[in-house]
């Protein structure tokens, strides 16, 4: 995608949103799930969860505007899921250390012989890759927010940031692309 | 209507914690085979804890599990100082008690109300409630208050809800204030009424799946909680916590990043409604004095019943923690100190989930050499296999199969599966 696009394209205006977990503790969609608690009212209105396995059945994977990514990459399954996240969202913030950092999902990483010997009938038998990956190992990312949990403020900060954006440029109706 | 042969096939079950799956495959007529595969990727903790610091150990197996994480926190600081020949103060006893209230009130508001709470309703998310509908409008403001109190409290005594700092080895790193303690009373008895609201809705919900198993729990003597006690079986023995593992049967499912376990040859549930099946009797008095005849429906076998059991978990949890905080002050505590020593230690708790089991093999050096994990959703595994192949065999041959989907989908919620802690656990795959 490139040149011209509007953002909100979602249902009413909304923006578009993604909340994928990859290999992980899902320690920032409970933080998520309780930034909720203040924020539901408000984000009903500007969001339009087109994917978010823990609040919905029926989850669609079309364009997304943001498209937020918790857990680090541990097989190529992962891998090609996340580069069609990324070809679809406009935006694509990881989340917390395991996206950002790789840690402590890829702890197996850095292992000891005896200790990756031990594990080794394991990789093999679910296809896991030879090493787990953090996010932007395998794409490009437009925001981090870390920490083990994610920081709830830095996670407002960058919501408010992005929907900024999305509102100065919806007043435009138009913005340069990703 | 369905051939005599069916391959079904979810490949990620939704609004549950983490990634799992499930194959069920139908021949002639009846369920051949129905396999819960978890699938999440391992991430070794068990592996990773060898040779870190005992004092790291806590925290590090925290990340086990977001949603679960102050329970394996709990589980494995007792491992930890049974290992090290220490116990905790009094006050110790409470924060910990107090701690382990705030995330079962937090952890099952989540679960009841943004997973279970739309089945019930017609609806796929919870955020798709109406708030022109005066019922629906009660829900999603009672659902996030209750979130909310149980959330504060947490922060307030363990630091945070999820992977919570201030519990540690010998005690804690912190302690309530005035100012917070007021709080966290004004926030729980503000949700009370709506706690009693939910006890209403899940009393009356129109789901039922009744098939008999065993059930077990960790059943202390006091009062109703979550740390102390003996392993209850139901069959009028209770096992020691490190008599725990002796009793359980580790079964390989090679489809599955987790491991399930059997009791005696046979499948067993455990969680909420293990709990109240079991130690009903020792719920909080103002809670039995506001349920009355509620309770009287326990002992229950039917699954749905875990979801009331957990409504009723919620208020026994604020019950007491309000009496805990309306009663008594917190003065801070020197951290109990501890000299090294080769030995075993092991640390059962009650997770929303159900019996959590921590072993920690402690050197001399004050490093750790082995250890062992048994979470509750690898013990469920195969109780929910079963409980998917009845369900199932019961609606053949004339359900289609959205409804079948949807069927067994609203059964494994019930059991609030946690597949972030089985896979140190789920794809549906009909076959």
């Amino acid at each position: 995608m490139g040149g011209e696009e509007s953002l909100g394209s979602g249902a009413a205006g909304k923006l578009k949103i993604g909340w994928f977990s990859f290999s992980c503790c899902e320690d920032n969609t409970v933080i998520f799930t309780e930034l909720m608690n203040d924020h539901w009212q408000e984000w009903k209105q500007l969001f339009d969860f087109r994917h978010a396995r823990v609040l919905q059945s029926h989850n669609v994977l079309d364009e997304l505007d943001i498209a937020f990514i918790e857990g680090a990459i541990a097989s190529d399954d992962h891998a090609a899921k996340l580069k069609e996240i990324r070809e679809r969202s406009r935006k694509l913030v990881a989340i917390g250390a395991c996206a950002v950092v790789g840690m402590p999902a890829a702890q197996r990483n850095y292992f000891h012989e005896e200790q990756k010997q031990e594990i080794e009938f394991l990789i093999a038998r679910f296809k896991a890759l030879p090493r787990v990956l953090k996010v932007s190992d395998v794409v490009k990312v437009d925001a981090e927010v870390g920490g083990c949990p994610m920081d709830p403020k830095k996670f407002l900060e960058a919501v408010t940031s992005l929907v900024g954006e999305w509102k100065a440029a919806s007043g435009n109706q138009k913005i340069v692309g990703k | 209507m369905h051939s005599v042969d069916l391959d079904i096939s979810i490949d990620r079950l939704t609004k549950v914690e983490g990634s799992a799956a499930l194959d069920v495959t139908v021949r002639g007529g009846k369920v051949e085979k129905a396999a819960f595969k978890i699938t999440e990727y391992k991430r070794f903790f068990t592996q990773a804890m060898r040779g870190k610091p005992v004092i790291a150990v806590p925290q590090l197996l925290s990340r086990i599990c977001g949603t679960c994480s102050n329970a394996h926190i709990i589980a494995d600081i007792e491992a930890c100082e049974h290992a090290l020949g220490i116990g905790p103060t009094e006050q110790t006893r409470i924060l910990r008690d107090l701690t382990m209230y705030g995330l079962n009130i937090r952890d099952h508001a989540l679960h009841l109300y943004l997973f279970a709470l739309p089945d019930i309703r017609g609806k796929d998310a919870f955020l798709d409630f109406d708030e022109n509908d005066p019922v629906e409008h009660q829900m999603l403001h009672d659902g996030f208050a209750i979130k909310a109190a149980g959330n504060f409290l947490s922060e307030l005594v363990a630091g945070r809800s999820v992977h919570a700092p201030h519990p540690t080895i010998g005690g804690f790193l912190h302690f309530p204030d005035e100012k917070g303690i007021g709080e966290a009373i004004a926030k729980l008895d503000a949700a009370r009424p709506a706690v009693l609201r939910t006890i209403g809705v899940f009393k009356n919900a129109p789901f039922h799946f009744d098939r008999k198993t065993d059930f077990m729990a960790l059943v202390p003597t006091d009062h109703y909680g979550f740390i102390e006690g003996c392993i209850m079986t139901g069959s009028g023995e209770c096992i020691t916590e490190d008599g725990y593992r002796d009793h359980l049967e580790h079964v390989v499912l090679p489809y599955s990043q987790a491991s399930g376990y059997r009791y005696r040859g046979g499948s067993y549930m455990v969680g909420a409604l293990a709990r109240m099946n079991l130690a009903k009797n020792l719920l909080h008095a103002k809670t039995k004095e506001s349920l009355g005849g509620t309770l009287d429906l326990f002992p229950s076998t039917d699954i749905f019943m875990s979801n009331l059991a957990q409504a009723i978990e919620i208020l026994h949890c604020l019950d007491h923690a309000l009496e805990i905080l309306q009663t008594r002050t917190f003065a801070p505590e020197p951290v109990i100190q501890a000299t090294p020593r080769e030995a075993v230690g092991i640390g059962v708790v009650e997770a929303p989930r159900g019996t959590l089991y921590h072993k920690i093999h402690l050197g001399a050096d004050g490093m750790v050499k082995d250890g062992e994990i048994i979470v509750p959703t690898g013990q469920n595994q195969i109780n929910i296999e079963e409980d998917v192949a009845v369900l199932v065999n019961g609606l053949l041959p004339d359900t289609p199969k959205e409804k079948i989907h949807f069927e067994i989908e609203k059964l494994i919620r019930a059991y609030d599966p946690c597949m972030s802690c089985a896979a140190h656990f789920l794809k549906l795959r009909w076959s």
